[in-house]
């Protein structure tokens, strides 16, 4: 158990190095940064002033060693635009994308897991069918399209809801019902089939042979043991959403740091876009880990090995 | 070839299954053929403006003509033919992009399963770091960077999604390593390029097939989502990602400009998948797990 942890966070470190490299060349390697920050219009003169004043004039592996020693110690410089140092602005912004994923997995795992149960129950009825059909429209669903469209229905034509912006909870519905969408597909396919297992099972039988309650045998004995994937699904799936986070926060103006992201790429402020970038990656990595963790702890068969 | 499945669980599973496959099939072949058939179906000329006829409704609304069934866009193009060209674009980049992802994707896989120790641990850990970036915000930061086109949209998603198709590839390889027909061939004296392509790929082909679905269905969402942040496909081409961001102002006074390219797009992906369901099902294999 130890070694699997100690093995599991090494890797998770080796990750965590490689994404930093990767969020560094990303900004370098996609052209000459000085002249894309200068704008179309600037002289060969501000373009080296550009160099010497953000460091760009020197050797790419003293840039990057910098950035590395920088970054780990949570320092990512200044934003060219917002003026301001780049850990601030993201820090400030991170509570309402943190907010707005948490939000997205509540409602998903809501609807998912009895949804995904009931299927399971009754396989291959129309309820299992309907259910999958679920799924499939889920799937299929362009997230950002599936935003407009509640902003008009719910938003403009019922009034229900505030149509964009940031703000108290209620602005946090749409978005989440949205980013919930892209979660629903996987955890309820995930439920279902690990249900259908659970409930083929020997401990089924035995529970039944019993004389259990039918919601006991479901609950205590079948779900509990689907459910250990799930959790570790849902929690990688967070991540997925906080990633994804940006086109939605972009739909709905919610200024989190996807949205922070978004406007910085449209002003070439490269030391925000790769702080974000890294931020994201890092928080899911966090996750996954956590996910393979829980999924030791809750799994009592992999605690042993 | 003991690989192949077939569904035995159920006569109604398998109607599923085949009714699943054919309005996939059926989708995805009508969307193909109008992109094919783009320059001669289309009733207008996609780039044309005609600013006296604005936003005019779809035929089957108040105030429609048969002129432009589908109705005119916010510059008086005719929506029908940029929906007609936009399933080019849609198609293409899906297309390329599975191409790319999947040589990618099925090389590295490939490698990892067939000779594990130290190559599939470099391999297990590309795949690691690759699923710890964030997609959507690296394409977006790419393409802010480098400028926007067609080719670079397909270029970032390929290189972007081949994490499926190296797992996918990874563990088919794995059950098939030890098998008997690929002792033989070693035994037989084959090379291990003889070996990988011969034995190997053709028997791990079929699931593959799922995955390029999965992934093509995916590289569609992703290329209109790119598209609608003002980042993928540069306009004045028709995407239909970017057909919505631009009819986006109008949405509120004249709701269907965001329906029409939002539903095609809806429902090519929606066929895509029915398509991969369907495979799936044949294959009796679980993807997803």
């Amino acid at each position: 158990m130890l070694r699997f942890l100690l093995r599991r966070l090494a890797v998770a470190l080796l990750v965590a190095l490689t994404v930093l490299t990767l969020s560094f060349l990303l900004t370098r390697l996609s052209g000459d940064l000085a002249i894309s920050i200068a704008g179309p219009n600037a002289t060969q003169e501000d373009v080296d002033i550009i160099r010497r004043a953000y460091g760009l004039n020197r050797p790419l592996t003293q840039q990057y060693l910098d950035w590395l020693v920088r970054a780990v110690q949570g320092d990512f410089g200044d934003s060219f635009f917002f003026k301001d140092r780049v850990a601030k602005l993201i820090a400030s912004r991170l509570p309402i994308t943190m907010t707005l994923g948490l939000v997205g997995l509540a409602i998903a795992l809501v609807v998912s897991l009895p949804l995904g149960i009931i299927a399971a129950v009754r396989e291959n009825s129309w309820v299992d069918r309907s259910v999958m059909m679920v799924a499939l429209i889920g799937q299929a669903m362009p997230s950002f399209w599936l935003g407009l469209i509640l902003m008009v229905v719910l938003g403009l034509n019922l009034g229900w809801l505030p149509i964009s912006g940031t703000g108290g909870w209620e602005y946090y519905v749409m978005p989440g019902i949205v980013l919930a969408f892209s979660a629903i597909p996987s955890l309820m396919r995930l439920t279902r089939s690990g249900m259908i297992e659970a409930l083929s099972s020997d401990y089924i039988r035995t529970a039944r042979a019993k004389g259990l309650s039918r919601l006991s045998i479901l609950v205590k004995h079948g779900f509990r043991n689907a459910a250990i994937p799930v959790v570790s699904i849902a929690a990688v799936q967070l991540g997925f959403m906080l990633g994804g986070s940006i086109v939605i926060e972009s739909v709905f103006a919610m200024h989190g740091v996807g949205y922070l992201a978004w406007e910085s790429i449209g002003k070439n402020d490269f030391p925000v876009v790769q702080a974000v970038v890294l931020v994201l990656a890092l928080l899911y990595i966090a996750l996954t880990l956590l996910a393979d963790m829980l999924n030791a702890v809750l799994d009592p068969r992999l605690r042993s090995a | 070839m003991s690989e192949v499945i077939l569904p035995g669980s159920g006569a109604g599973r398998r109607l599923l299954a085949n009714t699943g496959f054919l309005l996939g099939a059926l989708i995805v072949g009508a969307v193909l053929i109008v992109a094919i058939l783009a320059p001669w179906i289309s009733p207008h000329d996609p780039f044309a403006i005609d600013l006296t006829r604005r936003l005019v409704p779809p035929v089957f609304m108040e105030g429609g003509t048969p002129l432009n069934l589908l109705g005119t866009d916010q510059l008086g193009r005719d929506y029908l033919s940029r929906l007609i060209y936009g399933a080019r674009i849609s198609m293409v980049i899906g297309i390329s992009t599975v191409i790319v992802s999947g040589l990618i994707g099925t090389t590295i896989g490939v490698l990892g399963g067939f000779y594990g120790g130290r190559v599939d641990d470099a391999v297990m850990f590309a795949i690691t770091a690759r699923l710890s970036i964030p997609v959507v915000l690296v394409a977006l930061a790419v393409a802010g960077l480098m400028g926007t086109s067609f080719l670079l949209v397909i270029l970032i998603l390929g290189l972007l999604l081949w994490d499926r198709f190296a797992v996918v590839a990874r563990s088919t390889t794995m059950q098939l390593r030890n098998l008997d027909y690929v002792s033989a061939a070693w035994c037989a004296g084959s090379s291990h390029s003889s070996v990988l392509l011969k034995e190997i790929l053709p028997n791990i082909a079929t699931h593959l097939a799922v995955v390029a679905t999965l992934e093509m269905a995916l590289a569609i969402l992703l290329e209109a989502a790119l598209s609608f942040l003002g980042l993928g496909v540069p306009a004045p081409l028709p995407s239909w990602g970017l057909m919505i961001s631009e009819a986006k102002e109008y949405m509120f006074f004249t709701p269907w400009v965001i329906l029409v390219p939002g539903i095609a797009l809806f429902v090519l992906v929606l066929g895509v998948n029915l398509l991969g369901d369907a495979l799936r099902d044949m294959l009796g294999t679980d993807l997803n797990r």
